[in-house]
């Protein structure tokens, strides 16, 4: 008895470090396998030739398996730790992955942007706050701060408004996808066709001549004058902001709508039963049902309107009083090579969305998480 | 205050209703996933990894430059000969967004072997900024023998010759359609008084002098800059205007503001210009020489550089020598006589592209035979001096070549020379300014206010 | 309510949603139809007189543009013997595919990263969680010009530099902070009910993930699927910085912009391009169209 108990003691014994062992083992041999078979796909993803197509399925599979293993073996090795330490870690295991590529591709760029704006044109001779006293004292930044403001409220609202607008009525309408699909269209055309599109909405050709230009054929036909539309100081910002609208109404639309599919039908169904106009039922169930995703969107135009760059650039140049910081920054960095004009006015940027991030951190902040 | 969740819950989202067996199910799929993934992921590559990278690059020259499409076309037509010589191959890049691209490229330490730059500014920054190598001797040789001086101190930072100019463009050309002045029986003026004399009989006639436009995207304002350049160097002469570029001269000097006094005589005033300031603003480069095409012509002259006969309407380009006549903008002051003002491509070498192949490339550019072909295709000029002018595909360009090549008073573009903040900012904005009505003396100190920064 | 009224009531509802629509839309699609309009008219006709007017000269329409845009444009060459040679330009087929290839993975690989961290953020408690939750939203105001440089000299030190690999990494990068936050808020409107009671039932965190989140949110990420896929599909800057220039790799949007010529004189050959270039992205908006549904969650919502 005594005998057999020792020895299965003993085989306990011996067995819990061979487990343990094995176990950490285990642990550092998958991460290296895992490793490894990443690398390869790395370098042969970045040093083959092969045909496009096989290089293309190797890529889906090595980026989206490649993910999908790394999480695996990251949370298979976090849950092997003592809880305590498992619910502290696991959520690295989500975000980690989203942390360290924008910490590589944006947050450390920023770090270099905001050093680099304390130094001169070519970033060697420390300035102190000059780029930042040029930045909020030369004529054209200042010009740009109130053209900004204008396109943070208009571009936003209307993008927005109009958004929200055509998807509680698709919703309601048998034509849904046609309606959807034409406000979207924009969306999809390049830049470089949406530029041409509105040059012939606001081309002019002098009077008396068959004018190219729809709202100047408009114009003309209503027995007035033809305009140059984009020189006509100070509304010529809100013809550029409506080219915004035009294009950023179909990105509100579709994520508005998609929320809107999201409001369970019995409550809207629940809210018709008791009578309730179709407004009120908008008012009441749907609005504050989608609330959230409306502020996401409005967050995001906002800031896209915040640095909206390439419809002035290429429409205007920044000419005529339509300037932005985003141009100007452009144009600093790429065209002047001012390095340290170029980054304050990043900078600026990133502190005039300071407003934006509190709202955004103060929902956030809200939250209830597991 | 929560509805019985597993029974009401969707099916197919959730078909489950034990966690364990999610777990399970789950934990197996999971593992035959990776061991998929990884077997593709591992496996494929070692299957498919037959052809490493070996680049050679010691065959090969990269060369990158604003020029696309058409004109990359001729200028790999134009090279042939090299490569059929040499045996290295060139791969041309091009891109509309050059400027931008080169810089990005140049400070992210990825630069091509040769670059052309169509502004002497980027040449300064890259030199600046120790990224190009110095002209060598056999190089050196080469340019003082094909080119004028003045082509040598324009591809010089600091001293030290960098660039070697290929293609070029003269800018101080006046354009007409030539069957309408025939019948109308104008003639080409010969100074500036006879210009004034001729606007004013075409403004008799019923007729507007000028087609102009100045819009051009993200580069609106050049084509003004072009005129003052033009009139600066012909009230105030050469040697003013060398000190303009330097701002020795200040734009606020008496001898600037008058060239853009003589500009607002013809610009401002609504009958020598078609569609007045409002058409001048907002018509686009390409289009402003289109009204001298329409029938009747609703304008009848256009300044622009020789680039501009690819603007023109193809029935027009098919007949060049026969429907446009060309002039040299004429002369304001008799003893500054008639200069040509232009600008051109010059190519760079870059430190990290320095090889062999790279320098005798370059040693091809500044002959000759690198130009010819192009010039015998049409739509280019060369400054070499020992050039031959018949090889022109049309009597305009020979024209014009010989124009360029014989002007006593050739000037680069000021406002490339100049630093960029000023020349490709406060000036492009100033001339949109100036012709939208500002005062004149609001926008010289603001166009100046450009060289303190 | 007698059911008479009940539908005419309907009916009048029907009209007026959709003439209010069909105002909307016809306000939106006028400048798209002067562009496709233009894209098959010859080049001097379009500065002669206005699209709109079009109409009566039908007869002049081309499809000569679209020849030239997806076959390539026509030049003559002045041979070496004094031989006037007629060549073509590169076709589109290789931007095409090249395109394809540059977008599929972009769009793929930074969905599943962005709606981990999503979730992440949305439900799950750690350190640092607010201060990570910031400077996902800060960034995203950042301007991508800013990175460029650092950038692509890390991918010189790395060798990935005119490697779609390259690229792939770039579109991720920066699509990110959006993704993120996008689909955060989304993630975020799950009914907690459904995750406590999975939590409950010994599912893990990854387990939840998989399971319950990734298949809620499918109109979210089909949503944020068609957005990525249309900013890399248009993406000129990027693509110019990292892939770079070279006929081999050029993208659609290369290929579009350097046919208009050196100083934008070809609108028509640009009005044509914009349309071929337009093809594929609606074609992806109508196929993930269908993700966006009703009732997903709809079963599991607080009654």
């Amino acid at each position: 008895m005594k005998g057999d108990s020792s020895a299965r003691k003993g085989s306990t014994f011996l067995s819990v470090p061979v487990v343990a062992i094995g176990r950490i083992a285990a642990s550092v041999f998958v991460p290296i396998v895992a490793f490894v078979v990443l690398w390869a796909g790395f370098i042969f993803l970045r040093d083959s030739e092969a045909s496009r197509g096989v290089i293309g399925i190797v890529a889906v599979v090595w980026g989206v398996g490649g993910v999908i293993g790394l999480f695996v073996i990251a949370n298979w090795l976090v849950e092997k730790l003592p809880v305590l330490w498992r619910t502290r870690i696991q959520p690295f295991v989500f975000v980690g992955p989203a942390l360290v590529i924008l910490g590589w591709y944006l947050f450390l760029p920023t770090v270099r942007t905001l050093y680099l704006s304390f130094f001169d044109a070519r970033g060697q001779e420390f300035v102190g706050l000059a780029n930042y006293i040029y930045a909020f004292t030369n004529s054209a930044m200042i010009e740009s701060f109130v053209n900004n403001l204008q396109w943070i409220v208009i571009g936003t609202g209307g993008s927005v408004g109009f958004g929200l607008l055509i998807a509680l009525l698709a919703d309601r309408s048998r034509y849904e996808r046609v309606f959807k699909a034409i406000i979207f269209m924009p969306m999809a055309i390049s830049f470089v066709g949406a530029g041409v599109i509105w040059r012939f909405v606001y081309a002019f050709r002098p009077a008396g001549e068959a004018q190219i230009g729809i709202l100047n054929a408009v114009t003309t036909a209503l027995g007035a004058s033809p305009q140059a539309w984009l020189t006509i100081r100070p509304w010529n910002t809100f013809f550029l902001i409506v080219i915004l609208i035009w294009l950023q109404t179909g990105y509100a639309m579709v994520l508005i709508s998609s929320a809107i599919k999201g409001v369970p039908s019995q409550l809207i169904e629940a809210g018709r039963i008791d009578g309730a106009s179709e407004f009120r039922v908008i008012r009441s169930i749907v609005i504050p049902h989608i609330m959230s995703t409306i502020v996401t969107v409005a967050t995001t135009i906002l800031i896209l309107s915040l640095k909206i760059f390439d419809i002035v650039f290429t429409m205007t140049n920044g000419l005529y009083g339509t300037e932005v910081m985003a141009s100007l920054q452009y144009k600093q960095m790429f065209r002047f090579f001012h390095y340290g004009r170029g980054s304050s006015i990043a900078i600026v940027l990133l502190i005039a969305v300071i407003p934006v991030m509190w709202y955004n951190l103060k929902r956030f902040t809200e939250r209830e998480a597991f | 205050m929560s509805s019985p969740l597993p029974a009401e819950t969707d099916t197919n989202t959730l078909n489950s209703k034990k966690g364990e067996k999610v777990k399970q199910i789950h934990g197996k799929r999971i593992v035959s996933a990776i061991a998929v993934v990884f077997f593709l992921a591992f496996v494929a590559p070692i299957i498919l990894a037959g052809g490493k990278k070996e680049a050679e690059p010691s065959r090969v020259v990269e060369v990158f430059g604003a020029f696309v499409d058409e004109e990359a076309r001729r200028f790999e037509e134009a090279i042939q000969p090299f490569i059929d010589r040499t045996g290295i191959e060139i791969q041309y890049q091009g891109s509309p967004d050059f400027e931008t691209l080169i810089f990005v490229r140049a400070e992210g330490g990825n630069p091509p072997n040769i670059t052309a730059l169509p502004q002497p500014g980027l040449m300064k920054n890259l030199a600046g900024g120790g990224h190009l190598t110095p002209l060598w001797p056999e190089a050196l040789a080469e340019i003082d023998r094909n080119y004028a001086p003045v082509w040598k101190d324009l591809g010089s930072f600091e001293g030290t010759p960098y660039g070697i100019f290929h293609r070029v463009n003269a800018k101080s050309l006046v354009w007409y359609p030539r069957k309408a002045w025939e019948a109308q029986g104008y003639e080409p003026p010969e100074t500036w008084d006879e210009m004034f004399a001729l606007m004013d009989e075409m403004v008799a006639n019923g007729h507007t002098p000028w087609a102009a436009g100045m819009e051009s995207g993200g580069a609106t304002g050049w084509y003004g800059t072009d005129w003052i350049e033009d009139i600066v160097l012909r009230t105030a002469g050469p040697d003013v205007y060398d000190r303009w570029v330097e701002n020795e001269v200040p734009f606020t000097d008496p001898r600037i503001r008058e060239a853009f006094e003589i500009l607002g005589e013809i610009w401002l005033n609504p009958d020598y210009v078609y569609g007045g300031t409002q058409s001048l603003l907002t018509t686009s480069i390409p289009d402003a020489p289109l009204p001298m095409f329409q029938d009747p012509p609703r304008a009848w002259m256009h300044r622009q550089g020789n680039f501009v006969t690819g603007f023109f309407p193809d029935r027009i380009q098919d007949n060049l020598d026969e429907e446009v006549g060309v002039f040299a903008l004429p002369s304001i002051n008799p003893e500054w006589g008639t200069p040509m003002m232009g600008g051109g491509d010059q190519f760079v070498m870059f430190n990290q592209g320095d090889t062999p192949e790279a320098r005798s490339f370059m040693e091809f550019l500044a002959t000759w035979e690198s130009g010819e072909a192009w010039a015998r295709s049409g739509g280019a000029l060369f400054p070499y001096v020992n050039q031959d002018l018949s090889a022109y595909s049309s009597e305009l360009e020979r024209l014009t070549a010989q124009a360029l090549v014989e002007a006593e008073v050739f000037r680069f573009d000021a406002s490339d020379l100049m630093p960029a903040a000023v020349g490709a900012g406060t000036f492009w904005a100033g001339m949109v300014d100036f012709v939208g009505g500002q005062d004149l003396d609001t926008v010289l100190r603001q166009i100046e206010s450009g060289w303190e920064q | 309510m007698p059911a008479e009224t009940k539908k005419a009531k309907k009916l009048y509802e029907a009209v007026f949603v959709n003439s209010l629509l069909i105002l909307i839309t016809i306000a939106w699609i006028m400048p798209a139809l002067g562009l496709f309009v233009t894209s098959f008219r010859p080049r001097d006709d379009i500065f002669a007189s206005g699209w709109w007017t079009a109409g009566s000269q039908i007869e002049r329409f081309t499809l000569d543009n679209y020849r030239q845009v997806l076959g390539g444009r026509d030049f003559t060459f002045v041979g070496a013997d004094g031989e006037t040679v007629r060549a073509s330009g590169d076709n589109l087929s290789r931007a095409f595919q090249n395109s394809l290839t540059v977008t599929i993975p972009a769009v793929i690989i930074p969905i599943f990263i962005a709606a981990a961290a999503a979730y992440g953020f949305a439900w799950l408690n750690f350190a640092g969680r607010k201060i990570f939750f910031t400077i996902v939203v800060a960034l995203l105001v950042v301007p991508l010009q800013i990175a460029l440089i650092p950038i692509l000299q890390d991918y010189q030190a790395l060798g990935l530099t005119g490697t779609y690999l390259a690229i792939w990494l770039a579109h991720t990068g920066f699509g990110l902070p959006l993704a993120t936050y996008l689909l955060y808020n989304y993630i975020s409107t799950i009914p907690k009910d459904i995750l406590e009671s999975a939590f409950l039932d010994g599912a893990g965190r990854f387990t939840v993930f998989i399971r319950l989140i990734l298949p809620l949110s499918v109109p979210a990420l089909a949503a944020f699927a068609i957005f990525q896929f249309l900013w890399v599909w248009n993406d000129l800057l990027i693509a110019l910085v990292f892939l770079g220039a070279n006929a081999d790799v050029a993208v659609l949007t290369q290929r579009l912009q350097s046919m208009v010529g050196s100083r934008g004189q070809d609108w028509h050959l640009l009005t044509s391009g914009a349309f071929v270039s337009m093809v594929i992205p609606l074609i992806v908006f109508f196929a993930l169209q269908r993700f966006f549904i009703r009732g997903l969650m709809s079963g599991s919502v607080k009654g």
